[in-house]
């Protein structure tokens, strides 16, 4: 009958943490497999800075949005008005912008209070009224867009004043400006065409030559930038490892820490790098960075977070230990429509114009990004990082398929398969484990 | 002329790291009731699912001879095949179909597809009336009791011919009229010829019914005791399950007790979905600091109502009364406000309503005080793994680590997280509905164990339990309900089984 009761904990060997943590480390090499695989097959374009750049102006919007739909869908719930809000509140801006004229200080933080307002009259029907999400968030799919074409009386509404357009068009100005751009050269191997010819689906022989490459910073402050928060990461990572031991937690075995560290330091200072080439960081990037950093915060330390995941595991028995599960259903909810809300003047701004069919099908890949991040439709599990890299994997297959010019029908194809495929995985694991 | 139907010999199933089934050898003469008893994870379930198909031949070491016939059987069907069926413990019947189209779920009687109803409505009619049920076939099987619930799947198994039935934890949810209906059921069959294998923690139903008795313990056969050349006593029973004698089924304690705690007062509830239907009647009862309290009752009898109804309505509606905690009027109102006025509730069902599964045991131990360990929100987790190792050594927790998720525990070990988590929200009352459901011999121990330190420190402990010597055992004062109403309050010299079943009589008569 005596069992042991202490508190030591096994270390675990690497198999067991590989095989424990194969999820979020899969979709970490997935990701960079995924990279590299459209680096080939578009000739190089995909890692130019001109393409980084635009692949996360591109993405932003998924990625704010899917932040919102992990807590939706960890909570148990699902979101598909998230594409309407983004056009209504769009078309809310450009109304107080353009035809009003509204400073834009004002109608920013005005739209994220009537987003929010949106997420609470549907987390209303879902939380107090018991209507599954499903139905609710399909009908405000429907109001929200019927009301767009209302309010935008069928038009497109542009363009926006410049100041608004900065939202997620605009660079952080350069703090090191004064030294002006900085050039240096070095050898480099060049490839001087694509290894497929998407045209006529022949594989040719990429023809690498060495060269001497002129390379220009042209915005250090990226540079110091991504510096920075590698320091900060590796220094914080450190800190956490130790007081991980200090208190006989549960820590990754070292060498894959160091590994981790290593390629991630890479891939920063990489993009950085690229990043300061052109035109340094985008405004939108470092909003995205901030929530993201949010949001990894609240689901793993706060105690909203933890509530929120025990909703999601098990709502009845969340509700008898005394949590508030209407109220928290709720403010998920409120908290999607404000999420959607900056998407939806993000995607205004960028593309200068609202217009009554923009966000259309958005809610779809925000979904998928959440799925393809590991969250569990049934609720109470997935993570933020998660729903960020499959953000993310969903904008690298459409910005590398785009530039190889393939059409809209094979990027749906290509989607819906490697969507399958994560949720498979996911599947798999768990019958094996 | 002892028929040997069934023979399963030397037995071994290993899953991943565990060995389930260690070399067990077992055999059942034909036209008798084989009981089979162990702890949890004794390997009982997994043996029956090894007999049954559903761990198919090749995925186990050993030999099944049925009829005297070596067989191995691949999927399920197989072994239905040839009569043997097992009804699981947790039920497989679809609750909005009905009764008939259970029953010939996936044995339709059809002809290229098409159902033949009134035949197949006849057929159940007849299946029916053999397990003793009189409710029409197009009834809806959420819409009958559990009790009959069981008496379908019997029927169910009927209607595929069977030889050997085999029955894990028949009794597990069922009142005692119901239990004693389906094993009188069983002695039926039995002098009908028909073999039963039953998987019971319930030792007095098993002394009632079995011929011959199995102990498993640890994966391995212990013994197979044979009821009709002698007389096997409980004790005997639990001595060959736990390895050693019982010699105390529940830990001595001497009684301090204090001032009242909790007093409810004219508590009457309206049924929460018939909602024009008083469920509960003028309920009062009261608890003391260092006090057991046991209500007792038949299924049915509005305890676990009475409780949930109390801890933040989460049960009823029109609720009406007065819920005192030291003799102050307190709020009961919201189950936050509950478990601030000081009280607490561990769930007769700790995996639907009280654990997070799929969480671990850390994040259970701390869902309900969460702000203890938190501070604006953020939780200090350093705070909080302390107190998950504290609990989790305190009531001895079993576990690799305290980042166990819990559904991979024991139903004992379970039962102490939900138990930890309601001990850190610190109550002065705690409110245990059915606490040992489904848990083994040695792990109830262990609960009354700590059910005892928790009235030494002064808090008063309400306890709701179906099993009658689990009350006499513990509790120094007990309330006995019946159809919505305390009807005695019995001290512990007054208390017994004749005399709680006497209440509970005597106040159907009356009404």
């Amino acid at each position: 009958m005596v069992a042991d009761t202490s508190t030591q904990i096994n270390k675990p060997s690497i198999g067991d943490y590989l095989k424990n943590n194969i999820r979020e480390y899969g979709l970490l090499i997935a990701l960079v497999i995924i990279m590299l695989f459209f680096q080939i097959l578009t000739g190089g374009v995909l890692f130019k800075p001109v393409n980084l750049t635009n692949l996360v102006l591109q993405n932003s919007f998924i990625v704010i949005m899917a932040l919102g739909m992990l807590l939706i869908i960890v909570a148990g719930h699902i979101d598909l008005s998230v594409g309407s809000i983004v056009a209504f509140i769009g078309g809310l801006s450009a109304i107080m912008l353009v035809k009003w004229g509204v400073h834009f200080s004002i109608v920013v933080p005005l739209c994220l209070i009537l987003g929010g307002l949106v997420g609470a009259a549907q987390g209303y029907w879902v939380a107090y009224q018991k209507i599954p999400a499903f139905i609710v968030t399909l009908a405000g799919m429907l109001v929200f867009r019927g009301l767009t074409y209302l309010v935008l009386q069928n038009r497109p509404i542009g363009p926006f004043p410049k100041d608004f357009q900065l939202l997620s068009t605009g660079f952080v100005p350069d703090l090191f400006g004064f030294l002006g751009p900085i050039s240096f050269n070095t050898p480099w191997i060049q490839f001087q065409q694509s290894l497929i010819d998407t045209s006529t689906w022949s594989v040719m022989w990429p023809d690498p030559q060495l060269v001497l490459v002129q390379w220009t910073i042209n915005n250090v402050f990226a540079l110091v930038v991504a510096l920075v928060a590698v320091a900060l990461l590796i220094y914080k990572s450190i800190g956490h490892r130790r007081q991980n031991e200090l208190h006989g937690t549960e820590n990754e075995p070292f060498g894959f820490f160091v590994a981790q560290m290593l390629i991630i330091s890479a891939v920063a200072i990489f993009f950085g790098f690229q990043l300061a080439t052109y035109r340094g960081l985008p405004n939108v990037l470092v909003v995205m960075a901030v929530l993201i950093a949010l949001y990894t915060f609240v689901t793993t330390r706060s105690t909203i977070g933890r509530r929120i995941y025990a909703m999601g595991g098990n709502v009845k028995a969340a509700k008898l230990s005394g949590i508030n599960t209407e109220r928290l259903t709720f403010y998920t909810f409120v908290n999607m429509g404000v999420l959607a809300a900056l998407a939806g003047m993000i995607i205004a701004a960028r593309l200068n114009s609202a217009t009554p069919k923009a966000g259309v099908g958005f809610e779809l890949d925000v979904i998928a990004a959440c799925f393809i991040g590991g969250a569990s439709a049934s609720g109470g599990v997935g993570k933020i990082t998660g729903a960020v890299i499959g953000a993310f994997i969903m904008g690298v297959m459409n910005n590398g398929m785009s530039i190889m010019g393939l059409g809209i029908d094979y990027q749906q194809l290509v989607k819906g398969l490697v969507l399958l495929a994560a949720v498979f995985f996911d599947v798999y694991n768990k019958n094996k484990g | 002329m002892d028929n040997i139907i069934l023979e399963m010999r030397g037995i071994t199933k290993t899953f991943p790291g565990v060995k389930a089934l260690d070399n067990v050898s077992f055999k059942v003469r034909e036209g008798e009731i084989h009981a089979l008893v162990g702890e949890n994870g004794a390997g009982k379930s997994t043996l029956m699912k090894v007999l049954s198909g559903v761990y198919p031949a090749g995925t186990y070491e050993g030999e099944i001879y049925y009829d005297g016939e070596p067989r191995r059987f691949s999927t399920i069907s197989d072994s239905e095949h040839l009569g043997i069926i097992i009804i699981h413990q947790e039920l497989a019947l679809v609750p909005l179909l009905s009764i008939a189209e259970n029953i010939f779920l996936g044995n339709e009687i059809a002809t290229k597809g098409v159902i033949h109803w009134p035949q197949t409505f006849a057929r159940t009619q007849e299946l029916l009336k053999k397990v003793g049920l009189s409710e029409p076939p197009a009834t809806l099987i959420t819409d009958i009791g559990v009790g009959k619930q069981q008496l379908v799947e019997i029927a169910k198994a009927l209607s595929k011919k069977v030889r050997l039935l085999i029955l894990d934890e028949p009794t597990a949810s069922l009142n005692e009229n119901d239990s004693d209906a389906l094993l009188k059921l069983l002695m039926e069959f039995r002098a009908q010829g028909m073999t039963s294998i039953i998987i019971s923690h319930k030792l007095n139903e098993i002394r009632k019914v079995a011929d011959q008795i199995t102990i498993l313990r640890d994966g391995g056969t212990v013994e197979t005791l044979d009821c009709q050349t002698e007389d096997i006593g409980e004790d005997r029973i639990i001595k060959g399950m736990v390895g050693r004698a019982m010699e105390d089924r529940y830990p001595p304690r001497e009684p301090k007790i204090g001032e009242t705690l909790l007093e409810v007062k004219n508590w009457n509830v309206f049924h929460q979905h018939h909602r024009d239907r008083q469920f509960l009647h003028d309920v009062n009862f009261t608890v003391r600091a260092g006090e057991v309290v046991g209500i007792a009752g038949l299924m049915g009898a509005g305890r676990t109502e009475t409780a949930m109804s109390i801890f933040g309505k989460s049960w009823g509606h029109k609720i009406t009364g007065d819920v005192l905690m030291r003799g102050k009027p307190v709020d009961v109102s919201t189950i936050p406000r509950a478990i601030d006025a000081g009280l607490a509730y561990v769930t007769e069902d700790r995996k639907q309503l009280g654990l997070v599964l799929i969480n671990n045991i850390k994040e259970n131990t701390t869902l309900s005080n969460l702000k203890a360990v938190a501070s604006n929100g953020v939780i200090d987790d350093r705070k909080e793994v302390k107190v998950a190792s504290d609990y989790r050594s305190k009531l001895r927790i079993r576990s690799h680590s305290i980042y166990q998720e819990t559904v991979n525990l024991s139903g004992g070990n379970q039962q102490k997280v939900v138990l930890s988590k309601w001990l850190f929200t610190n109550p002065e009352v705690l409110i245990l509905d059915e606490p040992t459901r489904g848990i083994d011999i040695g792990a109830k121990y262990e609960i009354y164990t700590i059910i005892n330190q928790l009235a030494a420190e002064g808090k008063g402990i309400l306890m709701i339990s179906s099993e009658m010597p689990e009350l006499l055992g513990t509790c120094d004062r007990i309330y006995v309900m019946n159809e919505g109403r305390i009807v005695a309050e019995l001290s512990k010299a007054e208390a017994s089984q004749e005399s709680i079943m006497r209440a509970i009589m005597r106040s159907g008569e009356k009404h």
